[in-house]
């Protein structure tokens, strides 16, 4: 089944396209991969699908659009690029974890609404009974759980964005919207990281889309790939992308110019 | 053994009051101070003595003209900000000098200032009276239920808004309910340290509670355990001494933030506020 499908998505400020009639599909399971160089507008893309963006075309998850689709909203995962929030705002990882529970009542319309269009939602977090283990289960999902009680701003970059995938986590998404997450961390820190992004795809069977400039990673672990800019010009198997010689050069030398670009 | 000041009742009823008052404001406060908008209870008590002074031009009871006008300047505020993209900070500044300049305006074309102006604007908390005091109680039960309710959303949008947008929170009209809370705490407060001391209970407990609470719930109990302390001590000293209690409040609030960075500084306490952030 599909979990996502963007058709002809396309999206202008102020007269200038910044997204050019987009299409492609996230099946469920999938851990797609988005590449584009800065700019490219998968942020936008991304704003677009969480109904914070308008856009022109169609989007639908699990077969849904409009109305419909609105009520699922709560239920994507999102974990945006950077997080501005204060850095000595009192809260500890738990109690930011547990910002990330939707309110029950959400949860079973959202739950009649998918049934109604055949997905089985597999809600990990509803057979744990206390709000607390929920949050634990979470943590310890992204390996964290010995930081629970840590207030928030002693966390490095690398750590907080785990926190915000166990706050993504813990209400069961149907689909987790990862928007460059590791930018701006150590190597080593970006290899757990994908480890842990592998596992919850692997294990807890959720449906990822992720953009990274990071290639290597995208190889390694996404089971598609979608390659944009702007418009989008590949759309597939990971295999299929890799062993194409023209379409890396082109994607690597367009990443190149935007990189000299912006620096 | 019953202490003397117990034995009156303005002691009693002003204790009361004061410690409601004392935790609703530093409940609010939290999330004022939280959203970097602590001037707000400030451009909010400068409306209100607007709004007092529409009272006392117009014969009718100022504390109610204080509550409309407040709350209606800062919904108004509000909706304008959102549509005109004013920043924070102007917003404040418009909300506090067209409420202080009307009021200026009215009080000079009433007579000039009175004794109830001067019992607004410095506090009069052991003038209170006994409806006063039951009206107090009530507002702020329901404030202090409101925020408890609302605790998990306004926790959510003032840690990170987008994100509160996509969980599917209404976030503008939660800023609105928030908004009209806020008023509704200073306005209800004003008697205790006044209208230009209002701010000062807002902002001072939370502040200090932040340097060392952990988490969120431990800041606010922090914060509110503070915020009665010094109002309750404030107004014993004030008994004891006849000094004005809303100085006697503040100047205690701001001892103990004092004495709390002073800690922190000789690293007493604070183990769990970064200095600097690991990367």
């Amino acid at each position: 089944m599909k979990a996502l499908e963007v058709s002809d998505v396309s999206i202008s400020y102020n007269g200038n396209l910044a997204i050019d009639k987009v299409n492609f599909d996230v099946n469920e399971g999938d851990l797609l991969g988005i590449v584009g160089p800065n700019g490219a507008g998968k942020t936008t893309l991304f704003r677009a699908i969480l109904g914070m963006q308008n856009y022109t075309g169609t989007i639908r998850m699990f077969g849904l659009e409009g109305k419909k689709y609105h009520a699922l909203l709560p239920l994507i995962g999102y974990v945006s690029q950077k997080v501005n929030f204060e850095q000595n705002f009192p809260a500890t990882v738990s109690e930011v974890v547990a910002m990330g529970l939707l309110p029950e009542k959400i949860l079973e319309k959202s739950q009649t609404i998918l049934q109604k269009s055949g997905f089985n939602w597999n809600r990990v977090y509803k057979k744990i009974n206390k709000n607390s283990d929920k949050i634990l289960e979470a943590l310890k999902a992204v390996n964290l759980e010995s930081l629970k009680d840590a207030r928030i701003g002693q966390l490095s970059g690398g750590q907080l964005q785990r926190v915000f995938i166990a706050k993504a986590l813990v209400k069961d998404p149907i689909l987790l919207i990862l928007d460059e997450p590791v930018t701006g961390v150590d190597v080593e820190t970006q290899t757990k990281f994908y480890n842990i992004i592998k596992k919850i795809n692997d294990e807890n069977k959720i449906t990822m889309v992720w953009s990274s400039h990071d290639l290597e990673a995208i190889a390694k672990l996404a089971n598609r790939v979608a390659c944009m800019n702007r418009k989008m010009f590949f759309h597939g198997q990971k295999e299929e992308f890799f062993s194409n010689e023209d379409l890396l050069k082109t994607y690597t030398e367009s990443a190149m110019q935007m990189h000299m670009h912006h620096h | 053994m019953i202490p003397e000041f117990l034995g009156y009742a303005f002691m009693q009823r002003g204790l009361i009051a004061g410690a409601a008052i004392a935790i609703i404001c530093s409940l609010m406060g939290t999330f004022l101070v939280l959203r970097r908008q602590s001037l707000f209870g400030d451009a909010l008590s400068h409306m209100a003595f607007g709004g007092i002074s529409v009272g006392l031009f117009t014969g009718i009871y100022p504390l109610w003209t204080a509550y409309a006008v407040s709350i209606l300047g800062a919904l108004g505020m509000t909706k304008l900000r959102k549509s005109t993209k004013i920043s924070g900070d102007a917003a404040i500044a418009v909300l506090l000098v067209s409420g202080f300049g009307m009021g200026v305006l009215l009080i000079s074309a009433t007579g000039g200032f009175s004794i109830d102006l001067f019992s607004f604007l410095f506090g009069s908390i052991l003038l209170i009276s006994n409806t006063d005091t039951i009206l107090v109680l009530i507002i702020s039960a329901g404030l202090t239920i409101s925020l408890v309710m609302l605790r998990k959303q306004l926790l959510h949008f003032t840690f990170d808004e987008e994100q509160a947008r996509v969980s599917g929170l209404n976030v503008d009209r939660l800023n609105y309910v928030f908004v009209a809370i806020a008023g509704i705490t200073v306005i209800t407060s004003m008697r205790l340290v006044g209208i230009l001391l209002i701010s000062a209970l807002i902002v001072l407990p939370n502040i200090t509670s932040m340097l060392f609470g952990k988490g969120f719930k431990q800041t606010v109990t922090a914060s509110i355990s503070i915020s009665v302390f010094s109002v309750i001590f404030g107004i014993i000293l004030s008994y004891y001494f006849d000094l004005a209690p809303s100085g006697i409040i503040v100047m205690i609030s701001v001892a103990i933030l004092v004495g709390a960075l002073a800690a922190k500084y000789f690293g007493i306490i604070g183990k769990s506020m970064p200095i600097q952030r690991a990367v």
